[in-house]
């Protein structure tokens, strides 16, 4: 993975009167409860460390009241710490000033919002244009980029409307829009799709997915959704109750999670579409395979994908390989049913659990 | 009774008060001392709004020296345009025929004009304290008790300062509405500002807007639904005004109404209350609707 675009340090957010010396406090082990209990304060994220990778999605994932919507507005500086380092860049954003502060967000960051938060009174075409309108473009450069972004999320022909009569998908990729036409390299999605449907939810995944390919930002996305997250992030972090509880890649989380909490989460997860061929595959790598027994499958691909291949060709071996066309291991489609099942079934079928022993098991 | 009355104190029959005297000596020396300071400033004050007193005469010579009609077509077009409305237009139109025919247009030119340079007087200076105490919850929990004094204050006590300092005329006149008529714009630009979504705010934080740009682009369009209904009743108040501003001498429609109270003219009193009245709702009706106009994008036109 690329380089860190974003650290951030021993982040801690205490919202009450006296925040700072209360830090001290919770950094000496006193807990949430105690600390609303005994001081009237509430403990909104506890010594979060992230290192967010450069051009590629980070998700953080928490449940509501877990602090990932505090969190994110920490990195635009929406919500001030009460102590710890936010480095974009290798700048530390809580030392800027307001001044630098304004630029900062009008050309390295910009946000989409859970409830779209655009301009009621705004035409969708001002209301992307508003970042570059702030930033000072003359009027025709605005309109020009503008344009261009909107044709992008795909509302040609809406631009004289207003957002109220849109529908909510619609008015979330003119947030979207908003957003990428300032230019900045990163990206914050507070919840950007948690207000859709579930089926347009999934279409603006496939559209932020589709625009990651080309434009390659540093996104930080927040979300309750474990399905959501394990579909868009690169990288993974999840929170409760104010601290990070694990962070990986989706197949990290799904196959080894760190506590019962993320457990009980990771039970429900289709499998198939988080875990990758080589995690399950049989070494070594057989030296010849026949074309009519086995068909290639590349590095990375997730077991349903191999699944509905190994139907639709009617051939119930794979085998894996890498970018060069090497042979890495196989696959059988009895493995890659093993591997796609659900904690809860394969708990049913053995003992121990470990992907590799499982597809032993006659099923 | 008279038992209990006989064996309680005096102070506990009678409330303790400060002696007749000395009250007298107090409004004496306050009073004399407020002669003092108006001798002193009065002229200097009388100067500072002399160019505000140039503008409304000019405003209201206007009004009453152009020829009627046109400015009977010109309020007409004016409703129009702000209403787009023909019940409303039409409505004003026969008003203001049946004004002039039976004989108050110039005193009706005259309350229009001042009418209008008050509101914008009080647009003018009051929307920026608004503005100012949707910022500061310190000048709000101030200035709110002062328009609350502002609004309850017996109009008539206003005008015995103001006379006392400006002596009687159209400026004393149009300090006292614009005091009068200006706590609900204050107050509900302020209100209005406080009132923006949260979120659409936090968006224009988070794009680097400035504090001015906030308010351009966000907070005050947001909330002029909210401003409007404050200018039309800071309208309506003006309205209410001039009728006792009439007492120190302001002319137009309030004059007569208040020659009918002495003389008991029945009719005269009512024709020009009607005019009142009429006016009143020609500049509801038209501000109602224009900023009604002004909310079409809240309207979701998809389903």
């Amino acid at each position: 993975m690329a380089e860190t675009a974003i650290k951030v340090r021993n982040l801690y957010k205490i919202f009450g009167n006296n925040d700072r010396a209360m830090v001290e406090k919770v950094k000496q082990g006193l807990s949430k409860t105690e600390l609303l209990a005994e001081y009237g304060h509430v403990l909104g994220l506890r010594d979060i460390n992230i290192d967010m990778p450069a051009a590629s999605i980070q998700v953080v994932m928490g449940l509501s009241g877990s602090g990932k919507s505090t969190l994110i507005r920490h990195l635009n500086r929406l919500i001030e710490p009460s102590a710890g380092e936010v480095l974009v860049n290798g700048e530390d954003v809580l030392k800027m000033s307001a001044k630098q502060l304004r630029e900062f967000r009008r050309h390295k960051i910009s946000m989409v919002f859970q409830r779209f938060a655009l301009l009621p009174h705004k035409t969708v075409m001002d209301n992307v244009c508003y970042g570059l309108h702030v930033m000072g473009k003359s009027k025709a450069e605005q309109r020009k980029a503008a344009a261009r972004w909107i044709e992008r999320v795909g509302l040609g022909g809406y631009e004289d409307n207003y957002p109220a009569q849109l529908s909510g998908g619609m008015q979330q990729r003119v947030g979207l829009a908003r957003a990428l036409a300032t230019d900045a390299d990163i990206l914050l999605m507070d919840e950007a799709f948690s207000a859709l449907d579930p089926l347009i939810r999934t279409d603006m995944q496939t559209v932020l997915l589709d625009l990651q390919k080309e434009l390659a930002k540093t996104i930080v996305f927040i979300t309750h959704d474990l399905d959501e997250a394990l579909r868009l992030g690169d990288k993974i972090a999840i929170l409760r109750d104010g601290e990070i509880v694990q962070q990986g890649t989706a197949q990290e989380i799904v196959l080894d999670p760190a506590d019962e909490y993320i457990s009980s989460f990771v039970r429900e997860v289709n499998r198939g579409r988080v875990i990758q061929a080589e995690t399950i595959m049989e070494t070594p790598a057989p030296a010849s395979v026949a074309a009519s027994e086995s068909f290639p499958v590349e590095e990375g691909t997730v077991l349903e994908e191999v699944a509905r291949r190994m139907t639709e060709e009617g051939i119930d071996n794979a085998h894996v390989v890498d970018d060069a066309g090497k042979p890495l291991g196989t696959l059988t489609m009895r493995s890659v049913m093993a591997g796609m099942a659900t904690p809860v079934l394969k708990e049913a079928l053995e003992e121990e659990t470990g992907v590799a022993e499982a597809e032993k098991q006659p099923s | 009774m008279d038992w209990l009355f006989n064996w309680m104190p005096e102070w506990l029959v009678e409330f303790p008060q400060i002696a007749g005297r000395n009250l007298r000596l107090m409004s004496r020396t306050i009073d004399q001392q407020y002669r003092d300071f108006s001798r002193a400033w009065g002229d200097s004050i009388e100067a500072f709004f002399r160019p505000l007193l140039d503008f409304l005469l000019w405003f209201e010579n206007i009004l009453i020296e152009t020829p009627w009609w046109i400015i009977l077509a010109a309020i007409t077009a004016i409703v129009w345009f702000a209403s787009r409305s023909k019940k409303i237009t039409i409505g004003s139109f026969v008003a203001l025929v049946l004004i002039g025919v039976f004989g108050m247009w110039e005193d009706t030119m005259r309350t229009l004009s001042i009418i209008t340079v008050c509101t914008l007087l009080a647009i003018v200076v009051g929307m920026p304290i608004g503005i100012l105490m949707s910022r500061s919850d310190k000048l709000q929990a101030t200035v709110n008790p002062i328009l609350d004094v502002m609004q309850t204050m017996p109009s008539f006590v206003y005008l015995i300062p103001i006379v006392m300092l400006l002596g009687i005329g159209l400026i004393p006149g149009l300090i006292v509405v614009v005091i009068y008529a200006m706590p609900p714009i204050i107050r509900l630009t302020n209100l209005g500002i406080r009132l923006v979504d949260k979120e659409v705010l936090e968006a224009a934080n988070a794009f680097g807007s400035s504090s001015w740009q906030k308010l351009v682009e966000v907070q005050l369009p947001l909330s002029l639904p909210t401003i409007m209904a404050g200018i039309n009743q800071t309208i309506m108040m003006a309205l209410a005004m001039v009728v006792v501003a009439s007492l120190i001498g302001v002319r137009g429609l309030g004059q007569p109404v208040l020659q009918a109270i002495t003389n008991q003219y029945f009719t005269q009193g009512v024709l020009n209350g009607l005019a009142i009245v009429a006016i009143a709702i020609i500049f509801d009706r038209a501000s109602q609707a224009y900023g009604q106009r002004l909310q079409r994008h809240r309207e979701a036109s998809h389903g």
